[in-house]
């Protein structure tokens, strides 16, 4: 099958009928520029050209395909981006057949995951994408029975002259040139909510078979013909370098092959030593046998208690102001009630379930990937630097493979660079993969951060002025040591606090440090969240109110007198999810000793997420989370089942970080090796997760990442209802809630 | 290097290797079987688990030569399509996220299962907690082991078809 690319724009549509095979294939691509500069950021929001493409292929026999134009790291973007187009179609979800899309950004635009951004990025044009093939098929109907199309509709894969009751298929209807009823897309008619047969129906994953067969294909899981595999020692301290090292004893053990030094790229890789083998256990056992000489560089010193001191020491001063509402700080020093508390919480491991891992096979013209990624497009184009091929499709040809879990981690390209780079060395295909420890040491981790805080209460009860100290290990910093706005992604949930207080001031200060960090799941809403969801908390209490109703009378719209900013949460929306959540959450009802019940909401990826959390702790400061009540409004649900998973699968993540353990560094590296001194969550441990969905019509809005920011504080409010213990360091301990 | 026959699936396998190579990388890299998944490399995680002689082992901490010729079971042999009963009760409460844990839930499910058919809420967390899930699909693992102990009077027929074309060996 041949496919017409459409060179520049959304204004050049074009439809094909090929006659030269069986298969008729009606396909719809829209082009955007092969861009290097793909980021979560600009996945955020829909541009009003928007650049995901997506396809339809119907065949004559009938059946219909529909492309995933983006990859699939268990949110369930391969059901739920082609349900949308299978809506404007009007075909049924159980005969379909989903394919995943080639890479290839000419055609496809933009197809990374990130910034919870699949289904918000691509809502319009799917919609109008499937809608444009069902104005075509219904012209070309009602031109082979010469009537008006207005008098058609078009009704699981046929199409239906309402007069008469005569219908006609799609797969008769492909046989014939359609290309002349290709509408504007822009305008194309869009089916009414309430006429919505597959969004909002609860939809099993169409990958599921293959998921529970062991045939689904991760990237690590995939084999080339005459392919090597290898592993990279890399230096453990952040920055450091390699002095020398030797290679007998590696070369020494049967199947190790080649053993040889890798370039560092900064920011993305380390460098290090690569052991290329005949299987992957043979490299990890010539890894072993090597012995290398490091140079721990210039961040030997750092430490967790350095990195801590920095931030004891700039909180004490005033930061970059960001946001600056009244004035905060005379408010607060003339206050009579004065409240201030700080937080702090540490740098976190993604810790996929797939550990790192790509198939490289570098030749002479082009460059071959097989890579479990979540930015497939910005990974051809570091590949194409690192190989020294151009950047287009036919030179570097990238299989995307299903994924074993992203979180943000599977967004950088370190891996694939590596793998690159060995390939082209040895000039064969080669599988690297990274072992769990390489994983836990060699992170791209969650912030440190510490919040100092402080507020005033007036006389009436009412909080009258707040201010938001964030102090955290910059993300862009770390990328670009020179920028002049560290904070452009360490403010999201602190800069735009949802509640009406007259006074509000914000601010940041970045201590320095040259530990990896990047986006883990929710980004700085995951930290903000918490401090901000926690203080509030302590207002409540200090102002002697109950959380929810505190939390009501501050998302008072008609009381806000401070500056506009259109980040801020809608008021009503908030609210909304804080009753839903309370009322399904048996919220004032009475507990018995030692248990409690904490609320929490935050507003984040244009999502609310309202949580009640039920905990207890025993008397040896043992914590048990026994149930969350969850609220959410998305706006349009597509998948509601997919929704309620990621919830789930949100609460887990967060509980994990709040409650288990903490990435710690010393000398310069991380301390961490494996899931037994970085423990997470296990089947025992699991609350009982009660997920409610709020019914709308409003634009479908993220969901990968929003669960997360309120699960730690929802339950450190609910172990302050049970023990009176304020919880302002994360991870909790047993020990602390102990001397309760 | 030793010559090892293993008994996978009800199926023989001679290989010949290094009799401390896990079998983890055996079923992997030297047979092809990559339903079972390798995770953390030091028994943690569970990503690895096959059964072996109705036990569920982590394979990854199983040194090829102490597993000749006893049968071992990996999620390619659990059933020939995804019609055992916890294939079946995985789909119907759609556990899989990301997916990457799921063979080796599924077979310490099948472990525990053919040792006690009706396990209470307390047996799966005895029998399911070395398991780890990074995507937090516990609660779903959970109902879909009850599930499959007891599967609904009136069997629902599972009416979904395989509408994934792609990413599978």
């Amino acid at each position: 099958m041949k496919e017409i690319v459409p060179e520049n724009g959304i204004s050049r549509r074009s439809f094909l009928k090929t006659s030269s095979v069986s298969t008729a294939a009606l396909i719809i691509g829209i082009a955007s520029p092969w861009d290097l500069k793909a980021s979560i950021q600009q996945d955020r929001t829909p541009k009003s050209v928007n650049p995901f493409p997506a396809w339809i292929r119907i065949e004559e026999n009938g059946h219909v395909t529909l492309m995933a134009p983006r990859p699939d790291m268990g949110e369930g973007t391969l059901t739920s981006l082609p349900m949308i187009v299978a809506e404007e179609l009007e075909v049924e979800w159980s005969t379909v057949t989903v394919e995943p899309a080639p890479v290839n950004q000419s055609v496809y635009g933009k197809q990374s995951l990130g910034g919870s951004g699949s289904i918000t990025g691509s809502w319009q044009l799917l919609r109008q994408v499937g809608a444009s093939a069902r104005v075509m098929l219904i012209a070309g109907a009602a031109a082979q029975w010469n009537v008006d199309k207005d008098s058609c509709y078009a009704e699981k894969a046929n199409v239906i002259h309402r007069p008469t009751g005569r219908k006609i298929a799609y797969g008769e209807l492909i046989k014939k040139d359609l290309s002349s009823y290709v509408p504007l897309l822009a305008s194309v008619p869009l089916k009414k909510s309430e006429d919505f047969k597959i969004i909002g129906k609860p939809t099993h994953k169409v990958e599921l078979p293959a998921k529970v067969t062991g045939k689904a294909a991760f990237g690590i899981d995939v084999t080339v013909p005459g392919m090597l595999y290898a592993v990279v020692a890399r230096c453990p301290a952040f920055g450091g370098k390699l002095v020398t090292f030797d290679a007998t004893k590696a070369k020494a053990i049967p199947g190790v092959r080649e053993v040889f030094a890798i370039d560092p790229v900064p920011p993305h890789t380390v460098g290090g030593i690569a052991v290329v083998a005949d299987s992957t256990w043979q490299a990890i056992k010539g890894r072993e046998a090597l012995s290398i000489e490091w140079d721990s560089g210039p961040n030997g010193k750092d430490s967790s208690e350095s990195i801590h001191a920095q931030f004891v020491s700039l909180a004490q001063k005033e930061g970059k102001v960001l946001r600056n509402d009244g004035n905060a700080p005379s408010v607060i020093d003339s206050a009579a009630k004065k409240i201030e508390a700080t937080y702090e919480l540490p740098f976190q491991a993604h810790a996929t379930m797939e550990p790192l891992n790509c198939t490289a096979h570098v030749q002479p013209d082009k460059v071959e990937i097989w890579a479990a990624t979540q930015a497939p497009d910005y990974g051809a184009g570091q590949v194409a630097r690192i190989a020294g091929v151009p950047f287009n499709p036919q030179s570097i040809v990238f299989h995307p493979q299903l994924i074993g879990g992203g979180f943000g981690r599977r967004y950088q390209m370190d891996f694939v660079i590596e793998a690159t780079q060995v390939s082209k060395a040895v000039g064969k295909p080669v599988k690297l993969t990274w072992t769990r420890e390489d994983d836990m040491q060699h992170d791209f981790y969650r912030p440190a951060s510490y919040h100092h805080m402080s507020a005033s209460i007036d006389g009436s009860g009412r909080v009258n002025a707040w201010r938001h100290r964030v102090l955290s290990t910059s993300i862009r910093q770390y990328f670009n040591q020179s920028i002049p706005t560290p904070e452009a992604q360490e403010m999201d949930g602190a800069i735009n606090v949802p509640y009406t207080i007259d006074n509000i001031r914000v601010e940041y200060a970045c201590p320095q440090t040259g530990v990896p960090r990047a986006w883990w799941r929710s980004v700085a809403d995951s930290f903000n969240g918490f401090a901000v969801e926690s203080f509030i908390d302590e207002l409540a209490a200090a102002a002697g109110k109950d959380p929810l109703e505190f939390r009501f009378s501050l998302l008072d719209k008609s009381k806000f007198k401070g500056k506009k900013r259109d980040d801020i949460a809608d008021y009503d929306r908030l609210k909304n999810v804080l009753k839903l959540a309370a009322e399904k959450g048996n919220w004032g009802k009475q507990m018995p000793k030692g248990q409690g019940r904490g609320i929490a909401a935050h507003f984040s990826f244009d999502t609310y997420v309202a949580y009640v959390a039920e905990v207890t702790v025993s008397s040896n400061g043992n914590l048990k989370v026994d149930r969350v009540t969850a609220a959410v409004d998305c706006g349009q649900i597509v998948n509601p089942d997919g929704v309620k998973a990621m919830v789930e699968g949100a609460i887990v993540y967060g509980l994990s970080a709040a409650s288990k353990d903490k990435i710690t560094i010393a000398e310069g590296r991380v301390q961490q090796n494996n899931f037994d001194d970085y423990r997470v969550l296990r089947i025992n441990e699991m609350p009982v997760v009660d997920v409610n969905l709020v019914a709308s019509t409003e634009n479908p809005t993220g969901m990968g990442e929003p669960g997360v920011p309120p699960i730690a504080p929802a339950v450190t409010n609910a172990i302050f209802a049970a023990t009176g213990k304020r919880i302002r360091t994360l991870p909790i301990t047993s020990q602390y809630l102990k001397s309760a | 290097m030793s010559s090892i026959t293993l008994n996978i699936n009800n199926k023989s396998y001679a290989v010949d290797l290094d009799a401390e190579t896990p079998l983890l990388w055996v079923l992997r890299d030297t047979i092809g079987l990559t339903g079972t998944k390798f995770g953390c490399g030091a028994g943690l995680c569970g990503a690895c688990t096959v059964v072996i002689d109705g036990t569920a082992t982590r394979s990854c901490q199983a040194p090829v030569s102490s597993v000749a010729g006893k049968p071992i079971m990996t999620i390619e042999g659990l059933s020939p399509d995804w019609s055992h009963p916890l294939q079946q009760a995985w789909i119907e409460e759609d556990v899989p996220q990301c997916g990457y844990c799921q063979s080796g839930q599924i077979m310490s499910a099948a472990a525990l299962l053919a040792k006690t058919s009706k396990p209470t809420d307390a047996d799966i967390d005895r029998a399911m907690g070395g398991n780890i899930c990074r995507c937090g699909t516990y609660q779903r693992i959970r109902r879909a082991i009850h599930r499959a102990a007891s599967p609904p009077s009136k069997s629902a027929e599972l009416v979904l078809i395989n509408q994934f074309r792609g990413g599978t060996k």
